[in-house]
């Protein structure tokens, strides 16, 4: 069984991603633009499109009411709701439920239990498998927060409960540090997620974020797609992903892998998700959060198994088994992304919103680009700074990174500033060509 | 009386916002006094917020724009009349 038509609750380049595969199974889309994106690229790809407000998230995309009016409008039997807005919220994905609409992802109780923090990880140190030390519950004030860091010991890091991607995270390695943190986090989780909720846990230094990809459908079948090695990151912001990780033997895999299906079977997950791990210098793994969606570096994960995921949610959504068994599912060559981001790298990556003024897009052989972006295009402040995705395979890491210098070389943006020539820098470093890398190697690049 | 103005500006085109939070109080009033390090607003562009200091110290003379406004860059937040030399 399949979908007549799909409503994408998203912008961007993701909701360009869902209707390319979407077109390409032969089901009808629909857009969602708010006043800021009346004229992008998702708008004029998709079958049709419909207004949703003004530019501010909160009034437009974050809208629930309105996005489940709209699919109701058009007569959408299912709705893919990207990364980020609404992708992980139990309200949304209840009330397309309560619409007899399909929500493309995983189930209202899944994303709650899978989004409630303190109480996921409660459930997996219960079944033995390793997280962060940290607080067990949110953390409601300074106080509260400086008594668990007291606890667990400095540094500390605080984490948005609401969701993930770096926003309402800060480290504090002083008490000072901690108190100082915590307001801004606050707001910053507060704005991204409605929910100003955080927690707090030990910070492990020097640590290398890896994660795996899985798939599991509603008749009990799980696979995991390998791991993506994402430690290049700029205040917890991640930046290049790449698959597979040097980092990660066979032996470690296996371990990851199986570990993320339990994870997802402890929580009944249905669907395309991540597990995010920390791993350690001598390959000690801790759990970090499950992302309950598709994730911005998912065409890495793409590149390296053949399959396409949106297909693959699609599919799951629509009630067909998985048709995946785990020996199906072989690691090819390497990729590698950086992600192309509106923000200054020589002014401390500070957003850099403005028209663009034009674009010659990289592209030969092993090049894929996701981006909405174009002549003339005008970044708005209102979103996040992601305005593409530059993808490279090639049959090695080595070659890999050959390739990827060779299309950041070709991709060239003016009118506003990116982090295109900063990669170039990141590309030309031995350390990250060694495959050297945690996920403090940005902030200490210059000095390697 | 030797008094001259001090005027902040936005560093990057995005949202004013008076608070640190949306429950917070303002950050400052007018005719509050301000030393040089303390933040007197927040600019929030593409999901970032930047806490926006002072610079110099004085008293807020005038606030020049409404909470939530949009505003661009290097557009003027606050003036700040500096003490006497």
């Amino acid at each position: 069984m399949t979908f007549n038509k799909i409503l994408v609750a998203n912008r961007g380049e993701i909701a360009l991603r869902v209707i390319r595969t979407c077109r390409e199974m032969g089901i009808k889309t629909v857009a969602l633009y708010s006043d800021a994106d009346m004229d992008s690229l998702p708008v004029k790809q998709a079958d049709e499109a419909m207004h949703i407000g003004p530019a501010l998230s909160r009034k437009s995309y974050l809208n629930q009411d309105a996005v489940i009016a709209a699919a109701r409008e058009t007569g959408a039997d299912a709705v893919h709701p990207g990364y980020g807005f609404l992708s992980e919220s139990a309200s949304f994905a209840q009330a397309c439920h309560d619409n007899g609409i399909i929500f493309i992802g995983p189930s209202s109780r899944t994303i709650a239990r899978a989004g409630d923090k303190s109480a996921a990880r409660q459930i997996l140190i219960n079944m033995g498998i390793p997280v962060i030390p940290g607080s067990d519950d949110v953390i409601a004030t300074p106080e509260a927060a400086s008594d668990a860091a007291e606890q667990v010991g400095y540094p500390v890091i605080l984490k948005a409960a609401g969701g993930g991607g770096g926003r309402g995270m800060r480290i504090a390695r002083n008490q000072k540090d901690l108190l100082g943190a915590f307001s801004v986090a606050s707001a910053e989780a507060g704005a991204a997620f409605g929910n100003p909720a955080l927690y707090l846990e030990k910070y492990i230094e020097k640590p290398r974020h890896i994660e795996i990809q899985i798939l599991g459908d509603h008749f009990g079948n799980y696979v995991h797609l390998g791991e993506r090695e994402c430690s290049i990151q700029m205040r917890y912001q991640k930046l290049i992903e790449e698959a597979p990780s040097s980092f990660v033997d066979e032996t470690l895999r296996e371990q990851l892998g199986s570990t993320a299906i339990r994870i997802a079977k402890a929580f009944d997950y249905t669907n395309a998700g991540t597990m995010e791990f920390l791993v350690d210098k001598d390959k000690n793994f801790y759990f970090m959060e499950v992302n309950a969606r598709v994730q911005v570096e998912h065409p890495v994960t793409e590149l390296v198994t053949g399959l396409d995921i949106v297909r693959k949610q699609i599919d799951i959504a629509a009630g067909n088994e998985l048709g995946l068994a785990q020996a199906d599912i072989l690691l090819n060559g390497w990729a590698m992304e950086c992600r192309i981001n509106a923000s200054d790298p020589t002014d401390n990556f500070m957003p850099s919103p403005g028209e663009i003024t034009s674009v010659i897009l990289p592209g030969g052989p092993g090049v894929r680009l996701d981006t909405h972006i174009h002549d003339r295009y005008m970044v708005t402040p209102f979103y996040d700074s992601l305005i593409g995705k530059l993808c490279v395979w090639a049959p090695d890491r080595f070659q890999s990174v050959r390739r990827m210098k060779r299309a950041l070389d070709e991709f060239e943006i003016t009118g506003i500033a990116t982090t295109i020539d900063f990669y170039k820098k990141v590309f030309e470093n031995k350390q990250f060509q060694d495959g050297n890398i945690d996920t403090h190697f940005l902030e200490q690049m210059d000095n390697l | 009386m030797n008094k001259t103005i001090h005027t902040v500006t936005s560093p990057v085109m995005g949202t004013f916002y008076r608070s640190s939070a949306p429950d917070a109080p303002p950050l400052v009033e007018p005719g509050q006094t301000v030393k040089p390090e303390d933040i007197v607003c927040m600019i929030e562009s593409m999901k970032i917020f930047t806490e926006i200091r002072c610079g110099r110290a004085g008293v807020v003379k005038k606030i020049l724009v409404e909470n939530e406004e949009p505003v661009m860059k290097n557009q003027a937040l606050l003036e700040i009349t500096l003490g006497e030399k």
